[in-house]
């Protein structure tokens, strides 16, 4: 438990924090950014609130590790749909229901809508790394929280 | 497109895929990860047997699988898998089948199955991706989820603190070397802009052999042979194989190996062409020499049965790095080379999986002994022979297999290590008959003090649950075959991998 | 116009992690060590892929048209996920050896041996 000044800090930014991760992994085709980044960028919140509120029951670790499973579960399926052609295979790319737009070479304004599969993976990669990165901040603060006192 | 052509890349996906259901299994019953990853394993096997089956009718040529898409496949992730790469996937395959059933009692008083068998299947995806995969980078890759999983297991009994020491000091060593490796791959990248190994054995081959080239061989040379537990690198390997709990150590073995098929594809793939000297060759002959016999030097005075077999393990590595040793050795000789290099070769490759069968089978005895007498030192166990009837008989092939007594399939690998190395050079097949001795008469003492005398009346040592003899007797079974027909398993598999790793990669696909 | 600075930074890294892995004694500076040693093959990589005056590899909103290699990058990132897994990895078994031990002191921690 930390002083009122942080407690009272983290509670209005906490979602601001999740929601630049968010931002980060759903822009990942076209900005710097992407699942992982995003993801630990959304951890960080967890992180902050675990340090500021003392606590590690507020997150339920079944949930977080189903987000894990979960992620990487959607990350593969995706890859295993792209078999019709091989592993991997962009499927959606240039005429898929979403993402689907057709990709312009060259510098360009950023069009959301393209790259296909890739910002689907880096959704799953991103809701994968908040479960495995939340479940690593809780295991280790409850230890640690067990050591201090 | 048809299902046969996508064969490579489920050998490594499915595993990957059911190591994420294994947790959502788990809220099913208690019971589901274990069944549900034996089926895995199951099917893994049968697809490993039917790719091996369509490389065996290929000849020298690998298969190559491209992933993301077929064009620029020079610039994509490719498998290539040829006759060497399935010859480890299927020891892997029959291994790490054997440890899920064999696994089933042990985990059941534990509370983490699913947990267990996410990581044995993770062991499982790196071990094959490291054999499979026809990539620099990817080889990484899999070579840190190989080292991560098995860190897991090996720190999977929290009520021991000696488990996360040995995992703890595992996990650094395997980190750096990691990371040591990565920087190898950064040379090569650096030099010819490519990932893909082939096409790094093509600019490795057309200059000369520069000194950024002997930078990476040394780290590679090094980073594998830690990997596979090979002697100056061997500080970690009794430490973890000894607090293994249960069937993983046997595992172990398997994974370890594919840090023994990296090097060879080093030697052999990529530096092949410019390999026309005697000092690799030693280097790894060297390497080989001193683990078989630090090895079972350290071996013979052991109490506890699992760290024992632990320093046999090194000392049996130390068998496939000298026979493959003496291949490189002569590899800028051809005369030599088709005299007795190919059969030293084939004696240490043959030796691999015969390593993997019985090294398995006797860590999975001794895993037994331990689920029964709740005690890893030989000087408190007796007379187990009186009540622990098959897991005695199981003992005693794996430890005739490992000293090498005639008919087993340990004698016919190192009968051919011994005779083609005599040509060589006859001190050095001096000191692997004089290292087989030694084995024999470490496992005699084990035998004796373990199985024999009167019974023990304080320890219940029952017969051990269905599931623990079903997985030895797997490897038991696969330990008769090979004895009986060794000339058959040799022509069959062993031959083709020689032929696999002397001829190397073609490059995948144009640019 | 940098020359071969970075790499002589990459060498100083390299060597203080692997100083710090072998002769420190206390655990966490040995994990410490060895993420210096991953920071400096980091940064080996991402110098591999530099070109001088280069700007990000991304297309959208680009104004350099001269770009440094992105596949450099893209194995640093991997290579940085995986270095996140390996060390809370790490620092858990340090977590858990505090607990059994009592000391997260090398010369302590030391049961297993022979």
């Amino acid at each position: 438990m930390m002083s009122k000044i942080v407690r009272s800090m983290t509670r209005p930014l906490y979602p601001f924090i999740i929601l630049f991760g968010a931002y980060l992994v759903v822009h990942g085709h076209l900005t710097p950014g992407g699942g992982f980044q995003g993801g630990a960028v959304a951890a960080s919140a967890i992180a902050l609130l675990v340090v500021a509120y003392g606590g590690t029951r507020m997150f339920r670790k079944g949930t977080l590790t189903a987000m894990e499973s979960s992620g990487l579960i959607v990350f593969i399926s995706l890859a295993m749909v792209g078999m019709a052609t091989v592993f991997f295979y962009n499927f959606l790319a240039n005429g898929g229901p979403i993402f689907g737009e057709a990709i312009f070479y060259g510098p360009n304004p950023g069009y959301f809508n393209t790259a296909g599969v890739i910002p689907l993976m880096n959704m799953a990669v991103g809701l994968e790394v908040i479960g495995g990165l939340g479940v690593i901040i809780i295991a280790l603060g409850k230890k640690a929280f067990e050591v201090m006192e | 497109m048809n299902f046969t052509e996508h064969i490579p890349i489920l050998v490594i996906a499915l595993p990957l895929f059911a190591a994420f259901l294994t947790p959502l299994m788990g809220k099913i019953s208690r019971k589901a990860p274990r069944y549900f990853a034996t089926a895995v394993f199951v099917i893994v096997a049968f697809l490993v047997v039917l790719l091996a089956n369509m490389v065996y009718s290929r000849g020298t040529e690998p298969i190559i699988y491209t992933l993301g898409s077929q064009n620029d496949t020079i610039f994509r992730i490719v498998l290539e898998i040829d006759a060497f790469s399935i010859f480890m996937a299927l020891i892997m395959a029959i291994v790490s089948l054997a440890v899920s059933i064999y696994s089933w009692a042990f985990v059941d008083k534990y509370s983490g199955q699913d947990k267990f068998y996410t990581l044995l299947l993770l062991v499982a995806v790196g071990s094959y991706g490291m054999v499979l995969t026809g990539d620099m980078f990817n080889l990484f890759v899999f070579f840190e989820i190989s080292s991560i999983a098995l860190c897991g297991l090996v720190a999977f009994r929290t009520e021991r603190g000696e488990s996360f020491e040995a995992a703890f000091k595992y996990m650094a060593y395997s980190t750096i070397s990691g990371l040591l490796l990565l920087f190898a791959v950064g040379i090569f990248y650096s030099q010819y802009g490519v990932l893909n190994i082939a096409k790094i054995a093509e600019g490795v081959g057309s200059g000369p052999f520069n000194e950024l080239n002997k930078i990476a061989l040394g780290l590679l040379v090094t980073v594998f042979a830690l990997k596979a537990g090979s002697v100056p690198f061997h500080m970690t390997t009794p430490d973890a194989y000894s607090e293994a709990p249960g069937g993983v150590a046997a595992l172990y073995v398997a994974a370890s190996q594919a840090g023994l098929y990296a090097l060879f594809r080093t030697c052999f793939t990529i530096y092949r062409p410019v390999i026309t000297t005697e000092t690799i060759g030693w280097v790894v002959i060297i390497l080989g020499v001193l683990s078989m016999f630090v090895g079972v030097t350290m071996a013979l005075v052991q109490k506890d049965i699992k760290r024992l077999m632990a320093y046999h393990a090194i000392s049996q590595t130390g068998y496939m790095l000298l026979g493959v040793g003496v291949g490189i050795a002569v590899l800028g000789n051809p005369a030599a080379l088709d005299a007795y290099g190919k059969m030293a070769m084939e004696g240490g490759i043959f030796h691999i999986i015969n390593h993997a069968m019985y090294k398995g089978l006797l860590f999975l005895t001794a895993a037994a002994i331990f689920y029964r007498v709740g005690t890893r030192n030989l000087n408190e166990m007796r007379g187990l022979a009186h009540t622990m009837k098959f897991t005695t008989i199981f003992f005693m092939i794996g430890a005739l297999s490992i000293a090498g007594i005639p008919p087993m399939n340990g004698f016919s690998s190192k009968l051919m290590i011994y005779e083609s190395v005599y040509q060589f050079s006859p001190i050095l097949s001096a000191i692997a008959m004089l290292v087989s001795v030694l084995t024999l008469a470490s496992f005699v003492k084990v035998f004796y003090s373990a199985f024999m005398g009167p019974k023990n009346e304080k320890v219940d040592a029952k017969e051990v649950p269905m599931s623990m003899l079903v997985g030895m007797a797997i490897l038991t079974g696969v330990i008769i075959v090979f004895s009986l027909f060794p000339g058959l398993v040799v022509d069959t598999i062993i031959k083709p991998a020689v032929e696999a790793l002397l001829h190397g990669w073609p490059i995948a696909g144009g640019m | 116009m940098i020359g071969n600075a970075p790499y002589i930074v990459v060498g100083f890294i390299i060597f203080l992690g692997l100083y710090t892995a072998i002769f420190k004694r206390n655990l966490i500076k040995i994990v410490m060590g060895i993420t210096l040693v991953e920071s400096g093959v980091n940064l080996f990589l991402i110098t591999l892929g530099y070109r001088t005056g280069g700007g990000a590899p991304i297309f959208t909103q680009a104004t350099n048209m001269h770009m440094v290699l992105p596949t450099p990058q893209a194995l640093t990132l991997t290579s940085i996920v995986i270095g996140v897994a390996t060390t809370a990895l790490m620092l858990s078994f340090i977590v858990m050896i505090y607990k059994h031990y009592k000391s997260i002191d090398a010369k302590d921690v030391r049961r297993l041996k022979g």
